[in-house]
């Protein structure tokens, strides 16, 4: 068997782990427009940071394709999917065949149309390592910074720079910071902690206009900076697919065995749509996690059909900003049990008799449990509820489960 | 695999598995030195106490480990015994372990950003700590 996987990051690497769960000899390719070994995407800002190396920046060993005897294709992009050849056209106009294909192809940063926006000098992304290093190579320690979007990707942009840069301005259109994972409490806390380490924030706000090293508002405010970082989100790559004649809607479409409309064809990670079982509906979850899932799930279906299924994916997100946690999970509905902690609060959503979401903020500690119940649907009736909101236990499961998950003993 | 079960009848709550665990990570030899510093050293197991019932709880080990697979760094991992150990220099403390754990096995500290997490003693010698010092067989090392 001939199996080619298109992408180099969570995706891939879950599926080089599931096709080699099945087949042990089967030859696999990793092709790669970028010319790295494979490498933690998160790990950009920390890269930036100072925190972690060139060295330690990869997400597997260095000998990871050797140990799973691949072969990868790096710096090279992939121009064309041929489902009726099983076939792909590469840039440098080789060919490669394949019997089955792995569609990981990620997300790409999304920058909005901006009036003015070619005539600024010095500008970037943060989504990759080549970003990352552009980044660095263009901030001074006399840099006026000025980010455009306050989400996940823009605030770990803005960590990474605290104490590298002169000034920093983060500039959303939403009303409240980090809008894709906190409600408007959680949104003021982190804002404010955010902002006594030194980054100033412009919310309800866009720019109409670039001029050079000058961004004009919408109200008609006037923002000097030198360094410009857009990081307004990301967007699913999948034009290979829908050249191809796969189906897409806002990601390519799979079923839970992560199969795209096109024969021998599977997709996963953020280039996919995922269904979220939190609230029943289909989104793009753009999460390593649900990546790396995905990729293991398709490559032991590449290696064997039907051997596995993709059907727990939920949003959940754990990160810091300068110290101070997040941990969320699942869908914000339903009745709220909420509870002030010293650094942050406490938040569980549920609803017919199910957890369905939780944000925690400050104390983080043990919130698998709560992911967990999301995920297995354990219905909250059969734990002991009031225990359980208070602190994430295991003995509000009771005895039966603990003997089976502590104890090994099963069906007692 | 050989992992650590839990006879929660037989626990007392005497919480000598988490200093044993503590000792045994801390790199020390003196039980009294290793906790009379400032620093206490931070056990990898903890008890759940409640009305007339108590247990150990650390790392199931899982077969299918949520925790390596979200694990966005890589710095965790499975080795060919099926022990999920870390690999503390390349952990950034980002905690999405803590958030995919469905038994809440991730430990973090306030110290440092590295979570800690129980590798059956893989490191120091093989036979866990926690086991050893269990006053009461409430803890096990077995296949089962």
């Amino acid at each position: 068997m001939n199996y080619v996987i298109i992408g180099n990051s969570a995706a891939a690497i879950g599926a080089v782990s599931g096709i080699r769960a099945i087949d042990k000899a089967g030859a696999i390719t990793v092709i790669s427009d970028e010319p790295y070994h494979t490498y933690s995407r998160p790990l950009i800002s920390y890269w930036l940071q100072g925190k972690v190396t060139d060295e330690k920046i990869y997400y597997r060993e260095p000998d990871f394709y050797e140990k799973n005897c691949c072969s990868a294709i790096l710096g090279k992009k992939v121009t064309a999917i041929h489902p009726d050849k099983k076939e792909l056209s590469l840039d440098d106009g080789d060919k490669i065949s394949y019997d089955r294909l792995l569609v990981a192809t990620g997300s790409s940063p999304f920058v909005p149309p901006m009036k003015g926006l070619e005539s600024v000098k010095n500008q970037s992304t943060f989504m990759s390592y080549d970003d990352a290093k552009k980044v660095k190579s263009m901030v001074t320690p006399n840099s006026r910074v000025l980010i455009i979007g306050a989400g996940l990707i823009g605030l770990k942009a803005a960590e990474a720079l605290e104490g590298k840069c002169a000034e920093m301005t983060i500039i959303d259109l939403a009303d409240r910071i980090l809008p894709s994972i906190l409600d408007l409490e959680g949104s003021a806390i982190m804002q404010k902690h955010i902002e006594s380490r030194g980054a100033k924030f412009v919310l309800n706000q866009s720019v109409a206009e670039f001029s050079g090293n000058q961004a004009t508002l919408k109200n008609g405010d006037i923002l000097n900076f030198d360094v410009l970082i857009v990081a307004v989100g990301v967007r699913p790559n999948t034009a290979l697919v829908s050249e191809a004649g796969g189906k897409v809607d806002r990601g390519i479409l799979t079923d839970n065995r992560q199969r795209t409309s096109l024969k021998d064809i599977y997709a996963a990670g953020d280039c996919t749509v995922s269904h979220d079982i939190s609230s029943g509906s289909d989104r793009i979850l753009a999460l390593l996690p649900n990546a790396y899932m995905q990729g293991e799930v398709a490559g032991c279906n590449m290696g064997k059909a039907d051997s596995a299924v993709y059907n727990k994916a939920i949003p959940m997100n754990a990160i810091g900003f300068f110290g101070l946690h997040i941990i969320t999970a699942g869908t914000y509905q339903g009745e709220c049990y909420s509870r002030q902690t010293e650094t942050g609060y406490k938040k569980l959503f549920y609803q017919d008799n199910l957890l369905k979401g939780f944000i925690l903020i400050g104390d983080v500690n043990r919130a698998g449990i709560y992911t967990s119940m999301i995920k297995e649907q354990t219905p909250l009736d059969s734990v002991n509820r009031e225990m359980l909101f208070e602190n994430p236990v295991l003995m509000a499961f009771g005895k039966p489960y603990r003997l089976e998950k502590l104890g090994g003993i099963k069906g007692e | 695999m050989k992992r650590v079960y839990v006879n929660e009848d037989w626990c007392l709550g005497c919480h000598l598995c988490e200093y044993y665990c503590g000792l045994s990570n801390s790199g020390m030899a003196d039980m009294v030195k290793a906790f009379s510093g400032e620093k206490k050293p931070l056990p990898r197991i903890r008890i759940e106490e409640g009305d007339g019932i108590n247990f150990a709880v650390q790392c199931r080990h899982c077969e299918s480990p949520f925790c390596v697979k979200g694990c966005i760094t890589g710095a965790l991992s499975v080795n060919q015994d099926g022990i999920i150990s870390i690999d503390e220099s390349r952990c950034v403390g980002c905690y999405t372990c803590v958030l995919s754990c469905p038994f809440g096995c991730i430990v973090t500290s306030e110290d440092e950003k590295a979570v800690k997490k129980c590798d059956l003693c893989l490191k120091n010698g093989g036979e866990p700590a926690c086991v050893k010092g269990c006053p009461n067989r409430a803890i096990v090392f077995e296949e089962r």
